[in-house]
C-alpha cells in the first residue's frame, strides 16, 4: 500500500468520523433531510468564498460556506413556521434554489475558477494527497487531512463538553428549556457543526457522500443499540469500516471512491436492517410468528378450560373445528405438550394442573385489561417458546 | 428560599402581604395571532395540590409552558415566589406530556431520571455518583427501581409516566408542574401517582396538574382552576367545583353530582 493510498483511507476515515457524530444527533432528531439540504446549499457559499479567498481550504471559505448552511436551516424553519407548507416541502424548496445559484455562479465564472460540478457532487478523494501543506519546506501531509482533522477535533471537543445538553434537548426539548438549556442555542450549535463538517468534507467526498456518511452509519447503529454512547461509537465504527472497504472496492473495480464508499454504506445498512438482533426485519418476523403461535396456544388452552365434555376435547375436533390449518394445530398441540400444559389420553386432550394455572392467570389478565402482563407470565411458564 | 415547611405555609396564608408560589398577571399567549390564552390572572398559593381543568384547546398545557418560559407570551408576566422564573428555575420541576418525547430514544430508565439533575448541574458539568444516587432513590419512590436498566421503549405507558414523575422528584423542587400525568396509565399507576402527589403536598410542596377526569377532581385535589382561553374560576375545590363553573367552562349544561 503506497503512502497515497494510506492517506486517502485516512482522510476518508476521518471524514467518516466527523460526519458520524453530528449525523447521530440528526437521525435521532428526525432531521436527516436537513443534512441533504445543508450539503447542497453550501455550494453558493463555497463559490463566493472561493472568489474572495482563491483557496478551497481557507478557514474563511469554510466559515462562510458553513454560514450558508445555517441560513438554509433558518430559511427552512421560517417557511415551515408560516404553516403554509410542511417541513419536507420547505426543505425541497430551499436547497435546490441555493444549489442552483451556486451552479450558475460556477458556470458564469468557469474560466477562472477551478471548481466543477462533478467534483462538487462526488468529490475528488483520489486527488486529495496531491494538494499538500509544507511548513518551512517540510511536507506535513495533505491539506484536506489538516482541514478535516481540525474540524473533527473541534467536533469531538464540543461533543464531550455538551454531551449532556445534546442528549437532553434531543430527547426532551420542553424539559431542556425549562431547566435553562436553551434548545434553540443547542439546535443552532448542532446545525453549525453539521454545516462546518459538511463544508470540510465536501471538498474530499462531495455533496452526496457527505449525506450518506452522516445518515447511514447512524441509522444502522440505531437498529443495533439502546444506548446513546454506544450508538455514537457504532456510527463511528460503521463510518470507518465503509470508508476503508469502499476505498478497496473502488481500487479493485477501478471506480469512483466516493461512489464505492456510498455503496458500502448502503450494503452495510441493508445487512443491519435484515439481521439486527432485535430490531432487524428477520428478528421482527420471527417474533411475529412466535406471537401468532402463542396466541393460538392460549386460545386452545382457553377452549379446553371452557369445555368439560370429551367431544369438544378430542384431537380431531380441535383440528377441524377451531378453524386452524392442520399444520398450525399440530404446532400448537406440540408446543402445549412440550410445555407440559396438556395431556393427551386416547386422543382426548385435557389440561394439566400447570396448564390450568397458566390459563386461569391469563384469563385474569385478559379480563382486567392487563394483557401486557401475559408476556411476563410466559417467561415463568414456558420451557419452549412458539 | 429552597425549603418551605408547613409552618411557613400557615404564616404565608395568614400574612397580609402574601407571596404566592406562582403568580400570573395579564398573561396572553397567541399562536399565529390567534389567542390561546387571554389575559390570565392567576394566583397559586403555596402548598396546594391544584388541578387545571378545561376542554381540549382551552390552553391548559400552554399555560404551564408559558409559566415555565418554554413559550413566549405576547403580554403579561409570571413570577415564582415573587421573582421571575429565570431566577427561580431550581425551585420548579416539570413533567411534560408523555407523548411529547420519542420513547424509542436510545436510553435507559435510570438515564432519563438522571436528566432531572441536569438543571442543578448547569452547563458542561457531568452527572456523577451523587446524581446517580439521587436518581436511584427517585426510582425507588415510584416503584421502578427494578426497571432502572430497562430501555425506555420497553416500558408500559404507566411505567413511562412513573419514570417522568421520578425525573421531576429528583429535582427536589418546591413547585411541580405536571401535564396530564394520568393520561393513558393503568389504575395501579394512577393510585401510585396520586399518592406521591399527596405526599408532596404534605411536605409543603405546591403541585399543579393539568387534569382531564372531572370525576376525580374532588377526590384528588384541594384546589382547582377552570380554564377555557380565559380563566373562569380558581380556588378551593370545596368552594368552586360546582355545576355552574363546569357549565361556564365546558359550555354545556354540566350535571356532575360532586357532593354525596
Amino acid at each position: 500500500m503506497s503512502s497515497a493510498q494510506f492517506e486517502i483511507q485516512l482522510i476518508a476515515s476521518i471524514v467518516a468520523i466527523a460526519c458520524a457524530i453530528p449525523g447521530t444527533f440528526l437521525v435521532l432528531r428526525k432531521m436527516a433531510m436537513i443534512s441533504d439540504a445543508i450539503s447542497h446549499s453550501i455550494l453558493p457559499g463555497i463559490v463566493v468564498g472561493f472568489f474572495i479567498t482563491q483557496d478551497l481550504n481557507s478557514p474563511w471559505l469554510i466559515l462562510l460556506a458553513a454560514f450558508t448552511g445555517v441560513i438554509t436551516v433558518v430559511l427552512v424553519e421560517n417557511i415551515q413556521k408560516t404553516g403554509l407548507v410542511k417541513e419536507d416541502t420547505a426543505i425541497g424548496l430551499v436547497f435546490p434554489v441555493l444549489f442552483s445559484i451556486g451552479v450558475i455562479l460556477i458556470a458564469k465564472n468557469a474560466n477562472d475558477v477551478h471548481l466543477d460540478i462533478d467534483a462538487v457532487l462526488l468529490g475528488e478523494l483520489a486527488f486529495a494527497p496531491f494538494d499538500r501543506i509544507y511548513m518551512g519546506g517540510v511536507d506535513v501531509g495533505p491539506k484536506s487531512l489538516w482541514v478535516i482533522g481540525s474540524i473533527l477535533l473541534i467536533t469531538i471537543t464540543l461533543l464531550i463538553l455538551f454531551f449532556k445538553e445534546l442528549k437532553l434537548s434531543t430527547f426532551d426539548k420542553g424539559l431542556s428549556a425549562s431547566l435553562g438549556f436553551s434548545p434553540i442555542v443547542i439546535h443552532y450549535g448542532l446545525m453549525s457543526v453539521a454545516s462546518v463538517t459538511t463544508v470540510g468534507a465536501f471538498d474530499a467526498v462531495g455533496a452526496i457522500l457527505v449525506v450518506a456518511l452522516m445518515i447511514a452509519p447512524a441509522a444502522s447503529a440505531y437498529l443495533l443499540t439502546t444506548d446513546l454512547k454506544k450508538m455514537l461509537l457504532l456510527s463511528i465504527g460503521f463510518g470507518i469500516l465503509s470508508a476503508i472497504s469502499g476505498y478497496w472496492m473502488a481500487y479493485w473495480l477501478d471506480a469512483s471512491i466516493a461512489g464505492s464508499i456510498t455503496t458500502m454504506l448502503g450494503i452495510l445498512f441493508l445487512v443491519v436492517y435484515l439481521f439486527a438482533p432485535s430490531k432487524g426485519i428477520i428478528a421482527v418476523l420471527y417474533r411475529e410468528k412466535q406471537q401468532r403461535t402463542e396466541v393460538s396456544l392460549l386460545t386452545f388452552l382457553l377452549h379446553l378450560k371452557n369445555h368439560e365434555e370429551e367431544s369438544e376435547r378430542h384431537v380431531k375436533h380441535l383440528n377441524e373445528h377451531i378453524n386452524w390449518q392442520k399444520v398450525r394445530s399440530r404446532t400448537v398441540l406440540d408446543l402445549a405438550l412440550k410445555n407440559n400444559m396438556i395431556a393427551i389420553d386416547n386422543k382426548i386432550v385435557s389440561l394439566t394442573p400447570k396448564g390450568d394455572e397458566f390459563t386461569t392467570q391469563a384469563i385474569d389478565y385478559i379480563i382486567t385489561n392487563e394483557d401486557a402482563q401475559i408476556e411476563d407470565m410466559k417467561d415463568d411458564f414456558f420451557l419452549f417458546r412458539g | 428560599m429552597k425549603s418551605h415547611n408547613s409552618d411557613q405555609h400557615e404564616k404565608t396564608v395568614t400574612a397580609a402581604e402574601t407571596v404566592f408560589a406562582v403568580k400570573v398577571d395579564d398573561l396572553t399567549v397567541a399562536y399565529n395571532y390567534k389567542p390561546v390564552l387571554w389575559d390570565i390572572d392567576l394566583e397559586i398559593p403555596e402548598g396546594v395540590l391544584m388541578a387545571i381543568v378545561g376542554p381540549n384547546g382551552a390552553g391548559k398545557s400552554t399555560l404551564i409552558k408559558s409559566i415555565l418560559g418554554i413559550l413566549k407570551p405576547i403580554a403579561g408576566s409570571v413570577s415564582i415566589y415573587g421573582k421571575p422564573y429565570k431566577e427561580q428555575r431550581s425551585l420548579v420541576a416539570y413533567v411534560p406530556q408523555k407523548g411529547s418525547v420519542d420513547w424509542d430514544f436510545p436510553t435507559t430508565a435510570l438515564d432519563v431520571v438522571m436528566m432531572g439533575t441536569y438543571g442543578s448541574l448547569g452547563w458542561i458539568k457531568r452527572p456523577k455518583q451523587r446524581e446517580k444516587k439521587l436518581a436511584l432513590e427517585a426510582l425507588e419512590k415510584v416503584g421502578m427501581l427494578s426497571f432502572k436498566g430497562r430501555q425506555i421503549s420497553q416500558l408500559s405507558g404507566g411505567q413511562q409516566q412513573r419514570i417522568f414523575l421520578a425525573r421531576a422528584l429528583v429535582q427536589d423542587a418546591s413547585i411541580y408542574f405536571m401535564d396530564e400525568p394520568f393520561q393513558g396509565v393503568d389504575a395501579s399507576t394512577e393510585i401510585a401517582i396520586i399518592n406521591i402527589l399527596k405526599a408532596l403536598r404534605k411536605a409543603g410542596k405546591t403541585v399543579v396538574v393539568v387534569h382531564h377526569d372531572l370525576q376525580t377532581v374532588p377526590e384528588y385535589f384541594d384546589w382547582v382552576t377552570f380554564l377555557n382561553v380565559k380563566k373562569i374560576a380558581t380556588g378551593p375545590v370545596k368552594d368552586i367545583f360546582n355545576d355552574d363553573n363546569l357549565t361556564k367552562t365546558y359550555g354545556i349544561n354540566y350535571k356532575v353530582s360532586i357532593q354525596e
